[in-house]
């Protein structure tokens, strides 16, 4: 079943002056087709402004379209009624860390979500428990979060998304302002999430070592999806990414880079491990080589 | 480092006045300023001292902290008391010129540095053995009968525990910009009143902003979380009055109607 | 001339339950025109380091010395010194507050006592030289995209004609592409127009393709000071650090470990694509 689907979506920035004219319309969503399975770990990529953000508030009601529906597991999002099922469905973590921690203690953080849908005083310490633990964040439910790094205020967020039970987590760029010790926990703790409970994934981000262990990366740009496979077709088409502005992993660079000067090298190749392997038969019984 | 900073200065201990509930400590330090106000007379001070210093004792907190509040009024102490002292009419004990001290002034003077000086300790203790956000849950849940009244308790409540989460954040962040500025040569240090106040633009501008978007942030991260306002809320740690509630009622009460004994027998 | 810390060492909170020594006896000194990356994780003094460079912070102890003189010295003018050791902070488009592009530029400059015309020429020129288009700089710096800031906060601190420019990662945040054309515009300053240029930065990648010599924090100390392919050698300990060399020197390192006779010198993608070519016989690069 698909937990995430958008037919036609479209969305404009609206731009008013004083006298509520409008003044500038910019489209930020154009026609936008998009389906996802549950239980998936997809990659957005996409440079700033290509409306990969965009699409991100859209998936959980922060943003309602202008044109075109998006429905979380058949869920209108632009049905009132159904407004906080759907961000219950569909959790969203953010960039700056500092600006969605709430509370002044981890665990009354984690704690938000529950209390603002109600949920009973035992249940909520339950959830709390139990998505501090998924985070490896247990032993710092005491913390004030202003004591914490970045990479743990972001597993902070995501443990509070969590306790909402949802089945779907959006992240916006989570990592962008985390040093690399802080994006790979970050990373970890997602990848985790989605393996041991199935939890659908859509990871945006600008980073491409983040993207190689998607089920599935799709490229954003002018508001349009332009590319949308696995990893190692996405990856196997540097010219195209290059024009999107976006970045190659080295290895798949240097890959690309060996087949220009004419070496004879698979496609797709994602991790320095296997461009090594696929080297050593081509380098073996060289002048030089043991 | 600067992210130490704490507001209300909570001590942190394990003492029978820490585990109160905060609305038990609340009421207590109400009853306690009405004591004060009550007071005319010596035996009256001697039960507020004894009230005071077991409350002292029992709460753990060292006493230098407790004094550490006192600090901030001392001028005021000095002044109320000193005009209590030198203009009250009465019997003349001293003179100097235009300034005289009578026995009445004495009596008024050593009342009013008294009754000051405990009131500030006494609210220092709640605020010692209190954290800030049990204060707020304290506060929301003891005014709930304002929400009748159409006052938005829930809602105050909430921004005073966001103020504190990010009065940390904001501290560090003036900082930040504030070296920003020195590197692109700002001056804060000479000049006049004036100059001084128009070198704080470069400052307070890029701060403001900076607030306004963490609030939007804030705001959109509340919304994803489901927030709604304080209706169907529930809560992860709700206050409930216990056994040793009652029993601090009770001693509140009795202390109280002693104080009022004592000023009508005297 | 140039820049030197001489057994530089700085302590937070001396005296309190808090103290915490951020440097600890840090020695290096840095030439006029060179390009030198500085990385460190997060907490390893590197911030607190580049902040004594122009004299934000005071050493506890050691010295800092500019062009031979301490900066420490009775009436040394460290607004000036300001304005010679420009320091661009992270995020620094979180320090503008004018109403107008070009009237922030000109905040720098003004500090320093010019005159009108020296102020506006200056900054004009800081705005060419990081390729801010002229049409935009009446626009209010708040309504100019992320990339678009940054440059206008680069631009006033060069504005200031610093000698030498400490850059706090000023990519982080970027898309790939505003990460690129910031890098580029930084080296060109160095290369063109003889700009000292210290760069802190998590990406071991882009310190790798840009800079001449790279120091390594750790703990408050200086854990390294060379040619990146001198750096990048001590991998394994890079990564004791909680850092990591590049990748492609996992890929060389790997590849001589089974045998096959790279140059372990290789720290970029355009290098090692060459001497692999050259092994292989194409595009006749090292093979003799």
């Amino acid at each position: 079943m698909n937990i995430i689907k958008a037919v036609n979506l479209v969305f404009d920035y609206i731009r008013r002056d004083e006298d509520d004219k409008v003044e500038e319309v910019s489209r930020a969503l154009d026609h936008l087709n998009l389906e996802i399975e549950e239980g998936s770990f997809v990659a957005v990529l996409g440079h700033n402004g290509s409306g990969k953000s965009t699409l991100a508030k859209q998936i959980n009601g922060i943003l309602l379209p202008t044109e075109g529906t998006v429905w979380i597991s058949e869920m209108d999002t632009a049905d009132e009624n159904l407004l906080w099922e759907v961000r219950k469905t569909a959790g969203m973590v953010f960039q700056n860390p500092d600006n969605q921690i709430i509370g002044n203690v981890v665990e009354e953080d984690v704690a938000f979500g529950p209390e603002n849908i109600g949920v009973p005083t035992p249940e909520i310490w339950r959830r709390v428990d139990e998505s501090l633990r998924a985070t490896g964040m247990a032993m710092y439910r005491k913390r004030s979060p202003n004591r914490l790094s970045g990479g743990q205020k972001q597993r902070v967020a995501i443990a509070g998304v969590l306790a909402m039970k949802p089945r779907c987590i959006v992240l916006d760029e989570p990592t962008a302002m985390l040093d690399p010790n802080g994006r790979r926990e970050v990373i970890r703790t997602i990848r985790e999430l989605n393996r041991a409970e199935n939890i659908t994934i859509l990871l945006i981000t600008h980073y491409m070592e983040e993207a190689i262990d998607a089920d599935r990366v799709i490229v954003v740009d002018g508001g349009k999806i332009v590319m949308d496979d696995v990893p190692r077709q996405i990856f196997s088409r540097v010219e195209e990414l290059k024009r999107y502005s976006l970045d190659v992993p080295q290895a798949t660079e240097l890959a690309w880079e060996l087949r220009q000067g004419g070496v004879d090298l698979p496609d797709g190749i994602l991790r320095r491990e296997e461009l090594v392997e696929a080297l050593l038969p081509l380098l073996k019984g060289r002048k030089g080589c043991q | 480092m600067i992210r130490d900073i704490t507001i209300g200065q909570y001590y942190p201990a394990d003492s029978p006045i820490h585990r109160l509930d905060p609305r038990t400590k609340l009421f207590g330090t109400l009853v306690y300023i009405v004591s004060l106000f009550f007071a005319d007379n010596l035996w009256c001070y001697g039960a507020a001292t004894l009230f005071l210093a077991a409350a002292v004792r029992i709460s753990r907190v060292p006493f230098r902290f407790i004094v550490r509040g006192l600090k901030a009024v001392v001028f005021l102490l000095l002044i109320s008391v000193s005009f209590n002292l030198f203009l009250t009419d009465g019997r003349v004990l001293w003179q100097a010129g235009f300034l005289k001290i009578t026995d009445a002034g004495l009596r008024l003077a050593l009342f009013m540095g008294l009754r000051l000086a405990y009131l500030v300790i006494g609210s220092s203790i709640m605020t010692l053995t209190t954290t800030p956000n049990q204060l707020a849950d304290g506060l929301e849940k003891s005014l709930g009968f304002l929400n009748r009244a159409r006052v938005p308790v829930h809602e105050i409540s909430m921004m005073m525990s966001i103020a504190l989460r990010f009065i940390p954040i904001l501290v560090e962040e003036t900082d930040k910009i504030m070296k920003a500025q020195m590197a692109r040569g700002a001056d804060f240090e000479s000049g006049n009143v004036i100059r001084r106040a128009k070198s704080m633009i470069p400052i307070l501008v890029p701060l403001f902003v900076s607030a306004f978007r963490r609030a939007t942030d804030l705001a959109m991260a509340m919304e994803a979380r489901c927030y709604r306002g304080g209706e169907g809320r529930t809560k992860m740690k709700p206050l409930q009055y216990e056994r040793r509630d009652g029993f601090a009622y009770a001693v509140l009460l009795a202390y109280l109607a002693a104080v009022i004994a004592l000023r009508l027998i005297w | 001339m140039s820049i030197k810390a001489v057994d530089l060492t700085y302590t937070y909170g001396a005296g309190t339950a808090f103290e915490q020594r951020a440097l600890r006896g840090v020695n290096f000194e840095i030439k006029d025109g060179e390009f030198v990356g500085l990385i460190g994780h997060t907490g390893s003094g590197k911030s607190t380091l580049i902040q004594h460079l122009n004299g934000l912070l005071k050493a506890t102890g050691g010295d800092i010395l500019y062009h031979g003189e301490s900066i420490y010295q009775e009436g040394y003018n460290l607004r000036a010194l300001r304005g010679k050791v420009g320091l661009v902070f992270q995020y620094p488009e979180y320090q503008l507050f004018e109403t107008d592009v070009f009237s922030d530029v000109c905040f720098g400059p003004r500090n320093l006592g010019l005159s009108q015309e020296e102020i506006e020429k200056r900054a004009r020129h800081a705005l060419r030289l990081v390729g801010f288009p002229e049409k935009l700089y009446g626009k209010s710096p708040f309504e100019l995209s992320g990339g678009q800031k940054r440059r206008v906060a680069i631009a006033g601190v060069l504005a200031m004609r610093p000698e030498m420019m400490i850059l706090d990662e000023p990519t982080a945040g970027l898309d790939p592409k505003g990460r690129d054309e910031i890098l580029g515009q930084i080296e060109r300053l160095n290369r063109q127009h003889g700009l000292t240029i210290l760069l802190v930065s998590h990406s071991m990648e882009d310190v790798a393709r840009y800079v001449d010599r790279i120091m390594v924090m750790n703990h408050g100390e200086l854990a390294f000071d060379g040619a990146p392919r001198e750096v990048f050698r001590h991998y394994r300990e890079l990564e004791a650090m909680g850092l990591a060399a590049p990748q492609i020197t996992y890929i060389v390192q790997e590849l001589r470990e089974r045998g096959v006779p790279v140059d372990d010198s290789i720290t970029t993608v355009k290098e090692a694509a060459a001497a692999i070519l050259g092994l292989l016989g194409k595009g006749g690069g090292e093979e003799t």
